[in-house]
């Protein structure tokens, strides 16, 4: 026999008490997993934004139009190395609930600034020729079965062409890859001309410009200068830094962050208690039993550790029970929910599950091992 | 005095409890010879319980002096009293003590992983010291498969698993029968006789006090030695 088994015998010598705890770590274990998944995938945006890269929009919100000379007039802003633009389409594709991220684009720039999109060379090619071409991100591919080559009418909720058809027929160029797991691509673009000449009403107006600056030590000063130089226009902007554009929209559902910490939180603080409860309960139940470990030569310090082991060793199996089912769960929802972005059981919420488990184990451990190392051997046996 | 194993000078004893002070003993003197065999009497309160905690290093004197060995052991921190009982003290409890969850032979290595021995010669141990006490057979059992004598059995194993030189026992018959209490007795004679312990052992029972050496009565914290061969 070993420490450790001697640790496990005591945690499993009343079975459906530990199995019920570690059925309640299990459950907050995999809510903790399953929104920290969700996060990731709603923050992937956030995480992910070049931190040289600004959004240019409308200063009234984003939904509002700008003039396509500002482009222009924004890459002559010195400091910034690129600019492209971007048209809302409103797309979906056969029915309204087949919804699709889908925007008109200045094709060479906005390919060049976004390089976590991965396109083959050959489609690149063929997308930029091609003004009836269409980009299409792998998860919608996944999901419709799009291949290059194929013709999709796309329909807009938004937008008319000019014959009064709220359709528009393209062809496939290529399929858009991630750089890294983490980057979403559940979209679709194709050109802004084809949209620009197409539709019934805009004009030469854009949704919203993207700047690539050279250093990004001067994004403040670029930043001032552009909204500066469009101040008291009709077209007043609001320029962000890309992560602070993409939390804001986040935002709009509300502080998810602070909704899954409120969550997260709550069920840990319950766990908190509950298992701490069954620790102080389990160990008073075995006040003699320690004592005649203690007589028998078991220091104060090895019955702490003991009891601390038995509270860790609880929170480890139904931590990793609940973030293991969680981590499986990431898969489902990689699929099931790819419209909000790319869910993904990251690493940092893997050692920040770790990072709990050991804090559960050994605060909820702490006080009835320390109330055992402390006990008084020849009160706990009764022998005054 | 000079083959004593434990010698207790001049001892005194108080406990606090609520309000009163208690004086168990005042002025105790004592000396257990090496391979002695003591049987403790005396009514409740007299102090047996409290001489047998201050032998063992579970409690400490509030006056005096204890030597175990020719050392003083009165003085030591708890973290070395728990590792001076480990290596020198076996202790018998009346209501066995053993843990439910382990089997005979796990419950009798518990005091061995204390030491330093690998699991082969902690095996060995323990397959010794259940021989010794008859219950080989039994190793795999948990205590719940076992009558109250051989669970007492295993903890007379426990008690000398780790060869101790002193054994303490506290009234290891009081929950017996008659038959399996003499049965018990014997074995504690067996170590004593045999293998050398060194026993103290608290008892109400005169019958049981019969097999040791000698008898201690106590009273008020006070003892007379009469030896019952006499």
């Amino acid at each position: 026999m070993t420490f450790l088994q001697l640790i496990r015998k005591n945690l499993f010598r009343k079975k459906l008490r530990t199995a019920l705890t570690i059925f309640a770590i299990f459950i907050a274990f995999l809510i903790f997993g399953v929104l920290a998944t969700f996060q990731n995938g709603m923050n992937a945006g956030v995480d992910l934004a070049g931190a040289d890269r600004l959004i240019v929009t409308n200063k009234i919100n984003f939904t509002q139009p700008m003039p396509i000379a500002y482009v222009s007039r924004v890459a002559a802003v010195p400091g910034i190395a690129r600019v492209a633009h971007a048209s809302w389409f409103g797309g979906y594709y056969q029915e309204p609930k087949n919804f699709l991220v889908s925007f008109a684009i200045d094709p060479a720039s906005y390919l060049d600034i976004y390089s976590e999109y991965v396109v083959a060379p050959a489609q690149r090619e063929a997308f930029l020729r091609d003004r009836g071409g269409v980009l299409v991100g792998k998860v919608v591919a996944d999901t419709y079965g799009f291949k290059v080559g194929d013709r999709i009418p796309l329909k807009s909720s938004i937008w008319r062409q000019k014959n009064g058809s709220d359709t528009w027929d393209f062809t496939v160029s290529g399929i858009v890859t991630p750089r890294e797991a983490r980057v979403d691509t559940n979209f679709v673009m194709f050109h802004y001309e084809y949209f620009k000449e197409t539709r019934d009403v805009g004009g030469d107006t854009i949704g919203w410009m993207i700047v690539k600056t050279a250093n990004t030590k001067d994004n403040e000063r670029i930043i001032k200068t552009i909204d500066t130089q469009f101040a008291n226009s009709p077209f007043e902007t609001e320029t962000k830094t890309e992560q602070a554009f993409n939390k804001a929209f986040i935002e709009q559902m509300g502080d998810l962050g602070f909704i899954i910490l409120a969550v997260v939180g709550s069920a840990f603080v319950t766990i908190l208690l509950i298992v701490g409860n069954t620790m102080m309960l389990t160990v008073r139940e075995r006040t003699n039993e320690i004592a005649v470990l203690k007589t028998i030569g078991f220091t104060g310090e090895r019955i702490f550790a003991l009891i601390i082991g038995e509270s860790l060793l609880l929170a480890v199996i139904g931590g990793l029970l609940g973030v293991g089912l969680a981590w499986l769960i990431s898969f489902g929802m990689a699929q099931a929910m790819s419209s909000f972005g790319p869910m993904t059981f990251s690493l940092n919420t893997a050692l920040t599950s770790f990072v709990l488990i050991a804090t559960l184990g050994v605060l909820t451990g702490f006080v009835p091992a320390y109330r055992a190392m402390k006990l008084d051997v020849v009160t706990a046996l009764g022998r005054k | 005095m000079s083959d004593a194993l434990i010698v207790l000078k001049n001892i005194g004893k108080r406990y606090t409890r609520g309000k009163q002070q208690v004086r168990i003993f005042d002025h105790l003197d004592m000396a257990i010879p090496r391979q002695d065999f003591v049987a403790m009497m005396g009514p409740s309160g007299s102090g047996k319980t409290t001489l047998l905690n201050l032998l063992g290093g579970i409690d400490k004197p509030s006056e005096g002096e204890i030597a175990f060995e020719g050392k003083r052991m009165d003085d030591l921190s708890e973290g070395k009293l728990a590792a001076f009982r480990a290596a020198n003290v076996g202790f018998v409890f009346q209501f066995y003590n053993l843990m439910p969850m382990l089997t005979a032979a796990q419950n009798v290595e518990l005091p061995l992983l204390l030491t330093k021995l690998g699991p082969k010669a902690r095996r060995e141990r323990v397959q010794t010291a259940l021989t010794i006490v008859n219950l080989a057979d039994r190793a795999r059992h948990k205590p719940s498969e076992l009558s109250g004598g051989q669970q007492q059995r295993v903890a007379i194993a426990r008690a000398i698993v780790s060869d101790p030189k002193l054994l303490l026992c506290d009234e290891p018959t009081g929950d017996l029968d008659r038959e399996t209490a003499d049965e018990i007795l014997g074995m504690l004679q067996t170590l004593n006789r045999d293998l050398g312990k060194t026993i103290v052992m608290v008892t109400h029972d005169p019958e049981a006090a019969r097999f040791a050496k000698r008898t201690l009565h106590l009273d008020k914290g006070h003892f007379v030695e009469k030896d019952l061969n006499a």
